[in-house]
């Protein structure tokens, strides 16, 4: 179960906002996590508690190819994405590291900074434990639902050289 | 099939394919930089392989902090580097590099009809030979490099078509811009995005990297374009393995098909903070700037550069305006020199660097302070893109980022060359 408070943003959240570039010279995961959301939100790494939950719009993650980005979000403490989309690249990047992401265009109008938030993945629920509203998230595939499970695209790609 | 189906369905052993498919691609290069490779190296480690599959079509260059910028980034491209020195794969470092999405074309490393991978997001810019290529993350990268295969699933595809001519100071820049303007930073999100029309058919190879290039600020799998004539010519002399140029079925799908008349259209910018907010330059007023920055992966090719020498020739750049030009590859720097045009930047009070990524990411060379301003012909101008989250970057051509050079404010070519 992933639960915490949440930290909401807007739309077309970047990889840039996410990750600076100027702190892409490591890819040491404990390192890039302290400068979480500097660009957007200077408070980000002072306040997130492990098991939080970041709600965005659209299109969170566009940008740069990055992986350093879902790396420092998963390393900061973060259990769970939340937005109405997500950029490609984030989406693949998030999914291959296991930083679970929700997509649910319902729970995000329904969601405000500060909430606590509840995400079942294997269910795909997301419960707004301080509204007590409930949301369905978007299904995932069935071939993303192996990789999740597989614990990764590491994970899954070991069980595949393994049996070649 | 459309032409994004057909390279797919070719490249993972199925007779047809169609949007929303998960497939299992076999990629033809798979690509890595100074930024991405080290984390996809560790990866790598992982799996449980000594070797790579196949390291004919391995690329690794070094580009966004080389040379090295500092000590930290000097760790990262010794990973790089010993990983390339013990795989045998192909290698790019100070000397032979050039900005990858330049350098791979110039090489002839990627050509017609191939899948492309690359831990960049820009390796979209493939698609103006009429490759499928798209931009993925380091464990994708590790995971290929392993087994030669990749997940992907087929995008549907939109097709642009620009009718008319472009006019004089209009170019792969502007109609790009102007596209992602229309539709929007996710107007394009998991679709792949097919280039046509007049203007497209008159547009250089050089005009089409720059559109492919900024596929991915629309949120698309991949920009295509056909393969033509120009294409042929300019693989020609650099192919130095087989390659199959695919055309699209005569029932090609569409998820939408989109058309404009670009005749009219002026040169473009995209004002802070997203590549969407779009105006042609004519309607920008009095915008200052400290910086012009002309050159990275979307405009630092030759064309480029002897557009916006054309415009500094004989002028200077204004006081206080730091112009910073990048030749894209070592080729291209030694062309733009045989050509004079260094004598043209360097008369005018620009600099010319090495080649480099450096500034377009924020990393190093170039700069911004709290409260500056840039117009750059890079391709993102997100919050703190350049440098300080307090600094303003502004997106155009080579012509109007020289222009605004000279005077110092975001200006239309016309005001220069009139």
């Amino acid at each position: 179960m992933l639960k915490g408070k949440v930290f909401k943003y807007g739309d077309n959240v970047d990889t840039d906002a996410i990750i600076p570039a100027r702190y892409l010279n490591t890819s040491d995961p404990a390192e890039l996590a302290k400068h979480t959301m500097e660009d957007i939100d200077l408070d980000f790494v002072k306040k997130v508690k492990p098991g939080d939950i970041i709600v965005a719009t659209t299109n969170f993650g566009c940008g740069s190819s990055r992986e350093h980005a879902p790396l420092a979000i998963k390393t900061s403490g973060i259990s769970c994405v939340i937005a109405k989309s997500f950029a490609r690249i984030f989406f693949r990047n998030a999914i291959n590291i296991g930083l679970p992401l929700l997509e649910s265009q319902e729970a995000v109008d329904g969601i405000n900074a500060g909430d606590t938030v509840e995400g079942d993945l294997a269910k795909g629920t997301i419960l707004n434990v301080t509204t007590g509203k409930k949301f369905t998230a978007k299904p995932y595939p069935p071939f993303m639902s192996t990789l999740i499970k597989a614990g990764g695209l590491i994970e899954y790609t070991k069980e595949k050289v393994k049996t070649k | 099939m459309n032409l994004a189906e057909k390279i797919l369905a070719a490249h993972c052993g199925k007779k047809n394919v169609t949007p929303g498919e998960f497939i299992n691609v076999i990629p033809d290069i798979v690509l890595s930089n100074d930024i991405t490779a080290p984390i996809a190296i560790r990866e790598f480690r992982k799996i449980g392989v000594k070797k790579v599959f196949d390291p004919s079509k391995i690329v690794m260059v070094a580009d966004h902090s080389v040379p090295n910028k500092d000590i930290a980034s000097a760790e990262q491209t010794k990973v790089m580097r010993d990983f390339a020195n013990e795989q045998g794969i192909m290698y790019y470092d100070v000397g032979q590099m050039g900005i990858e999405h330049c350098l791979l074309p110039e090489k002839g490393i990627v050509l017609p009809g191939d899948v492309v991978i690359g831990a960049d997001s820009h390796t979209c810019t493939y698609g103006a030979l009429g490759a499928f290529a798209t931009g993925m993350g380091s464990t994708d990268i590790s995971s290929a490099m392993a087994t030669g295969e990749i997940w992907m699933k087929v995008p549907p595809t939109i097709k642009f078509v620009y009718h008319g001519k472009l006019g004089k100071w209009v170019g792969g820049k502007d109609l790009i811009l102007y596209t992602i303007g229309q539709i929007g930073v996710d107007g394009a999100l998991y679709a792949a995005m097919e280039f046509t029309g007049e203007a497209i058919d008159n547009l250089s190879m050089d005009g089409r990297f720059t559109m492919a290039n900024m596929a991915i600020e629309a949120g698309g799998k991949a920009g295509l374009f056909h393969v033509d004539k120009k294409t042929l010519d300019y693989v020609k002399s650099r192919a130095n393995r087989p390659y199959k140029v695919y055309e699209q079925d005569a029932d090609a799908q569409f998820s939408k098909i989109i058309e404009w008349d670009v005749t009219k259209m002026e040169p473009q910018v995209s004002m802070p903070h997203l590549p969407s907010n779009t105006k042609p330059v004519s309607q920008m007023g009095n915008i200052k700037i400290d910086q012009s920055v002309i050159g990275s992966c979307t405009n630092g090719r030759l064309s480029d550069l002897e557009l916006a020498a054309s415009i500094l020739k004989g002028k200077k750049v204004a006081k206080n305006v730091r112009c910073i030009v990048i030749p894209g590859t070592q080729q291209i720097w030694q062309e733009a020199m045989h050509e004079g045009l260094f004598d043209i930047f360097i008369d005018a009070g620009a600099v010319v660097s090495t080649p480099t990524c450096g500034p377009c990411l924020g990393g190093y060379m170039g700069i911004l302070a709290g409260g500056e301003r840039a117009i750059s012909t890079t391709n993102r101008n997100f919050v703190g893109r350049m440098g300080s989250p307090k600094s303003e970057v502004y997106l155009a051509n080579p012509a109007v980022a020289a222009a605004s050079a000279i005077t110092g404010r975001i200006s239309s070519p016309e005001e220069i060359k009139n």
